[in-house]
């Protein structure tokens, strides 16, 4: 084994950080951060699916048919990600009203797929479980750090406490209402990637071509 | 001597390779048939405390309406002392047994063709009306009506917002309007929510003293009084206009308004 335990769980979180630097896992990020509470749902969900689905497709993994292995992973995951809606749905109702579609898409999270195929398919069981936690946490510390921004701009609030007093509520403070529209997470991760950029000029990706310039004549 | 063939038809199969037929087959039925079985235990063993949150939910926003509910409560206790459920027959106005208020769902009726009509005149948007509406009943210690709470729904800018009013026993006050599902725009729609803008309905009236519906929400103040006008949301001009249509279609005469004439005149 190329990596110690600790680097499969630490390495996710900035150095090979899922949705910044793979930029995998980007449609969900946009859908369930305008509030922190729904997103640590959101993330813990996408963590424990993350790493039982990555412990159960390796421990499977020399018996799974190289035909039908994409298949055999997506029934894995999608087995999981019912069963934890199915939890939500019995335990944290309310929050799962608010994720309502949005549980069952963490099966089309590329970052669920991704960790399946590229490290679960090869490496041993705990070792995937591990990195699965680790993914799990690069992609709840994004959700977060945008849950974080969107929240408090948007609504004046975090977890739901009022922070900054809005209009609306006899306060001071004119939320920023794209903020809690989806579009609006798209700059705040385009933000964030280029901060963790500037910070570690290693995750700057070589150019694939370059812009010719024309001589005059 | 050559190495022996595996004997019987298991240890043949077992030496298959991985990515033969057969074992592809194999795991792809035995995988399903496991990752089903969990899924059904799972979605069977959790039904009943999700139906349970279910029910909750929709009690605590008719609580809420009605002004009882407070954090930490027992809901279920709460709900069963306060209100009595009944079922009303909308194009008469009056209770009915035709269908048994515990189990009744007025969504699932709206896709059944002998429970419902379709709408010519939809100001709500909402295509098809249930013949049946539950309403709950809030009453005085002393037996007397207090407050009825009465369900209504209609089209906004994106969603189908669906709510309650709660009314004075005079079937004509307002008391409150809450809604507990929709999917407005945040910010700008979502602020049907904002208790403030709620807190407005609080004392408004349906009709005036000529019977005319006159109740709106509106940006600019009603003709008719300010107790008949709700202001509009700011920078949500379609989710009010929503929330007009479907108040007024609602308490109108394709909705409420035979069994709001009853209880006007005292005899629900």
């Amino acid at each position: 084994m190329s990596q110690t335990r600790k680097e499969l769980l630490v390495d996710p979180l900035v150095d090979n950080n899922p949705i910044t630097l793979q930029v995998l896992g980007i449609c969900s990020a946009l859908a369930v951060t305008s509030s922190l509470q729904v997103a640590a749902v959101m993330a813990l969900a996408v963590t424990t699916v993350t790493a039982f689905s990555s412990f159960f497709i390796s421990m499977l993994r020399n018996q799974i048919p190289s035909a039908i292995r994409i298949i055999v992973q997506m029934v894995i995951i999608a087995s999981l990600v019912i069963v934890v809606d199915q939890i939500l749905k019995a335990y944290f109702y309310d929050i799962s009203k608010t994720l309502s579609v949005f549980v069952g898409l963490i099966i089309t999270n590329c970052i669920v797929m991704g960790r399946a195929e590229a490290f679960a398919m090869k490496n041993p069981p705990v070792a995937s479980f591990i990195d699965g936690i680790g993914n799990g946490l690069g992609y709840s510390l994004i959700l977060m750090l945008v849950g974080f921004i969107r929240e408090l701009f948007g609504s004046g609030s975090l977890f739901g406490v009022t922070i900054l007093q809005t209009v609306n509520n006899g306060g001071w403070y004119v939320p920023n209402g794209l903020l809690l529209l989806p579009p609006s997470a798209f700059f705040v991760i385009g933000l964030l990637i280029w901060a963790f950029r500037t910070w570690k000029p290693e995750q700057v990706e070589a150019r694939e071509f370059r812009i010719q310039t024309v001589e005059a004549h | 001597m050559p190495e022996q063939e595996p004997q019987g038809f298991w240890a043949r199969f077992k030496a298959l390779p991985v990515d033969s037929t057969p074992k592809t087959i194999f795991v792809a039925v035995a995988l399903c048939l496991f990752c089903s079985m969990v899924v059904a235990m799972a979605a069977v063993s959790l039904r009943p405390v999700q139906e349970a949150n279910k029910l909750r939910d929709k009690r605590i926003n008719i609580l809420q309406v009605a002004g009882l509910y407070e954090p930490g409560m027992d809901v279920n206790e709460a709900f069963t002392s306060s209100f009595t459920p009944k079922v009303v027959d909308l194009s008469t106005g009056e209770y009915t047994d035709a269908v048994d208020v515990a189990t009744y769902d007025e969504r699932a009726a709206t896709q059944d063709l002998n429970l419902s009509v379709a709408l010519t005149d939809d100001p709500a948007g909402i295509g098809r009306r249930a013949n049946y509406e539950t309403v709950y009943l809030m009453e005085n210690p002393d037996g007397s009506l207090d407050k009825v709470i009465l369900p209504i729904h209609g089209y906004g800018l994106w969603s189908t917002l669906w709510g309650f009013i709660a009314l004075e026993a005079n079937g004509n006050d307002i008391y409150g309007l809450q809604f507990y599902e929709h999917a407005e725009t945040p910010g700008l729609g979502a602020e049907v929510d904002n208790p403030r803008w709620r807190a407005q309905w609080n004392g408004k009236k349906l009709r005036d003293d000529e019977g005319d519906l006159e109740i709106t929400v509106s940006k600019a103040p009603s003709p008719a009084g300010p107790e008949f006008h709700v202001d509009a949301l700011a920078g949500a001009t379609l989710t009010s206009r929503g929330v007009d249509n479907l108040v007024r279609y609602w308490m109108g005469e394709d909705g409420f308004g035979p069994y709001l004439a009853r209880l006007r005149e005292g005899d629900a």
